[in-house]
């Protein structure tokens, strides 16, 4: 029971600027490979790579699996898997498709682009996502059928259920206010997207100040201020920079006239107006601090973590890991729907094909992001900068005209890349877990 | 005498064909070590996750301070204050110190949320106690040494105000100066009257820290006996052969003399 010298509660002196900042070596790992692989694609394309253009573009290409990466993580922190997204992102649609063009405007004679049409198409979409995914987490904690195999069902059975709900036909166009969510139909506009900025700022800085004065309170040793300082700093240039960049991609003048048109008003002569940050990376945003919060916060995250790090001894402690495993599908079934709304109103309509292969982008996202399949172990960010490497990559490529197929096979090497590098490191580190 | 804290009557529990518990009757008062002593195989561990709510009984009663009390899972048990420190520590290994100790009874602030600093204040509380050379409250248990990883299992049954311990081989991991901590704080819970039902495979142990011995072998209880009013030598007869000394109380597995 005798420690190392190093392992002493005082602070160990900081030797460097970055043990002083108590960075997380992965994510950083990660924003470094997301920023070579920008740097190589820029270079690649003459600078096409990294216009506020292309990175706008990029955001909206990612929300859809990036929310869903999410609720992966805790799905596989649990030690189970989800093949079934895909299939069930397309039932969702489909079902918010059939409401919003036929439920509401004919069987309820509300017309087309009613103002309750939207809300009740999303509500309908996660109700369904939410009983899917919490049927399925059913089958596999009480039923004790491998999660693989329930979803590797669900799968065949989702994806043939959209078919027959809409008769394999495309349904579209989708209500006006829900092409919002589409990405470029609906964005915050500049003025919007620095309010934004503001708050995020203003509740970042609020809750390193919390952390520290709870850490303070107790007694913990913290880092030095200026290092407190120097991360919020890092926090504060990142979302300023990230809404600069959305704000500089500039609404096209014809597009501009129509918008005022439709607001009744004329287009003064020379205006110039940015997009600003678009309403589907919105979504995402929030999912994404709530899904941190829920993991790092909550009993629920706690218990997630715990019964993947052992399932035993969550259950010794009186954890009820069987309803655990429901909750964890149904919320993965409700970031479906929601991914559901992102990727058919980006198409402004509901085919077939959609959300073709998601699983796999949605598994390697979570994976890439650090997410271990052997359980108790990922992060909600990690498994977004997933989504976004992934995407880049294949955007990128896209760009510089390599096809399909090779772009695919790009992508596999790397997932398989990702996770040797992942293991290399933990053994360099000595990390177990 | 007062009436026993906890008494498991007629306890039984099968895997299969197999009777891991047949008929086992045991009880134990306060401010008492109870020794659970048998070879590998006994019963002796799946009798006590009876009483831990780990393993539901097949048949059997348990009664808590006289009045009968129901058991079916690791909530009710807790519910009794009863508290278990594991042969197989149950411990998730990739979280911390503090989120184990409290895991399944976090500390939440007043809007719902686990407050962390606050269980790790308390967790360094407790184990500057139990072992103040613990330092690693940042890192997953996974990283500990087989002692630490002890500390925090035992620093959970104290903290929660244990009326009742179950410590299953607590010591099997321990180094000498870990095991004589683990002995001084089974005499100390004794003296706030606790009662403890300790399996321990060192007799030597066993007379030691325990006030009475239930042997077992073969599932079926061989007999009880005051360690003081018998040698290492008779324990080990009964473990080993199923003998019981004069001064014992026979069970149903005792070797019937002719
Ligand atoms: N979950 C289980 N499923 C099936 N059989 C079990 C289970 N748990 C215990 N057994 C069986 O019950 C019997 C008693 O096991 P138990 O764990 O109580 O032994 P023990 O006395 O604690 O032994 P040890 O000293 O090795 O810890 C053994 O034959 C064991 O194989
Ligand atoms: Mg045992």
């Amino acid at each position: 029971m005798t420690d190392t010298p190093t392992d002493a509660s005082a602070p160990p002196k900081p030797r460097n600027l970055f043990s002083a900042l108590e960075l997380d070596p992965r994510l950083l790992g990660m924003i470094g490979a997301f920023v070579v692989i920008c740097l190589i694609f820029n270079f690649l394309t003459d600078g096409r790579f990294m216009t506020p253009r292309n990175i706008f573009n990029l955001t909206i290409q990612t929300a859809s699996v990036a929310i869903m990466a999410t609720g992966m993580v805790f799905v596989i922190v649990t030690r189970n898997i989800d093949l079934s997204v895909g299939s069930l992102l397309a039932t969702c649609s489909a079902i918010m498709a059939m409401t919003q063009t036929w439920l509401m405007p004919d069987w309820l004679g509300l017309g087309l682009n009613h103002p309750a049409t939207m809300p009740v198409a999303v509500l309908v979409g996660i109700l369904a996502g939410f009983t899917i995914g919490a049927f399925q987490g059913w089958l596999i904690g009480y039923l004790t059928i491998p999660a693989f195999i329930v979803t590797l069902g669900g799968y065949l059975v989702w994806r043939n259920v959209s078919w027959h709900l809409t008769k394999g036909q495309t349904i579209g166009p989708l209500d006006e206010n829900f092409q919002l969510f589409g990405g470029i139909n609906g964005t915050l506009g500049e003025t919007w997207s620095w309010v934004f900025a503001a708050v995020a700022i203003a509740v970042s800085f609020f809750a390193l100040f919390r952390s520290r004065r709870a850490q303070v309170a107790h007694e913990f040793p913290v880092k030095p201020i200026w290092a407190e300082l120097v991360i919020g700093a890092i926090i504060a240039a990142a979302i300023l920079g990230l809404v600069a960049i959305l704000n500089a991609y500039e609404i096209p003048t014809a597009r501009l006239q129509r918008l005022y048109e439709a607001r009744g008003q004329v287009l003064p002569a020379g205006t110039i107006e940015g997009y600003g940050i678009p309403i589907s990376v919105l979504v995402l945003i929030v999912i994404a601090i709530i899904m941190t919060v829920v993991a790092q916060r909550t009993r629920l995250g706690r218990y997630i973590f715990a019964a993947g790090g052992n399932p035993e001894a969550a259950e010794l402690a009186g954890i009820n890991t069987r309803l655990l495993t429901v909750k964890v599908f149904a919320i993965m079934g409700v970031l479906c729907a929601i991914s559901a709304i992102v990727a058919s109103s980006r198409q402004t309509f509901h085919s077939n094909d959609i959300g073709t292969l998601d699983e796999l982008r949605v598994i390697a996202a979570a994976v890439i992001g650090g997410t271990a399949l052997a359980g108790g172990l990922g992060t909600i960010y990690g498994a977004i900068l997933g989504a976004l490497i992934m995407q880049s990559l294949q955007s990128g490529m896209a760009m510089v005209g390599v096809d399909a197929p090779y772009q695919n096979m790009v992508v596999g090497s790397v997932l398989v890349l990702a996770v040797f590098i992942d293991i290399v490191y933990r053994r360099r580190t000595g990390d177990k877990t | 005498m007062t009436s026993p804290l906890v008494e498991m009557r007629d306890m039984q529990k099968s895997f299969g064909g197999i009777k891991a518990v047949d008929h086992v009757t045991i009880d134990l008062y306060p401010g008492e070590v109870v020794g659970v002593l048998g070879h590998n195989g006994a019963g002796k561990s799946v009798l006590l996750k009876m009483l831990s709510g780990a393993l539901q009984r097949d048949g059997g009663e348990i009664y808590i301070n006289g009045q009968k009390a129901t058991i079916n899972n690791p909530r009710d048990a807790r519910n009794y204050q009863i508290e278990t420190i594991y042969q197989y520590l149950a411990l998730a290994d990739n979280l911390d110190a503090a989120s184990n100790l409290f895991l399944g009874r976090e500390l939440v602030s007043p809007l719902g949320f686990v407050d962390d600093a606050q269980m790790e204040a308390e967790t360094r509380k407790i184990l500057a106690r139990l072992n103040p050379n613990f330092r690693r409250f940042h890192t997953p248990v996974a990283g500990l040494s087989g002692g630490q990883r002890q500390s925090v299992a035992i620093a959970r049954a104290v903290y929660f105000n244990a009326k009742i311990l179950i410590m299953d081989e607590p010591t099997a991991a321990l180094g000498v100066q870990e095991t004589r901590m683990v002995a001084e704080l089974i005499d100390q819970l004794k003296s706030e009257g606790i009662g403890i039902f300790l399996i321990d495979h060192d007799i030597h142990q066993v007379k030691l820290l325990c006030d009475r011995a239930n042997v077992m072998k073969n599932g079926q209880l061989v007999g009880t006996v005051k360690v003081d009013d018998v040698t290492e030598d008779d324990l080990l007869g009964m473990i080993i052969a199923g003998k019981c000394p004069a001064s014992a109380i026979p069970g149903p597995g005792a070797l019937q003399t002719a």
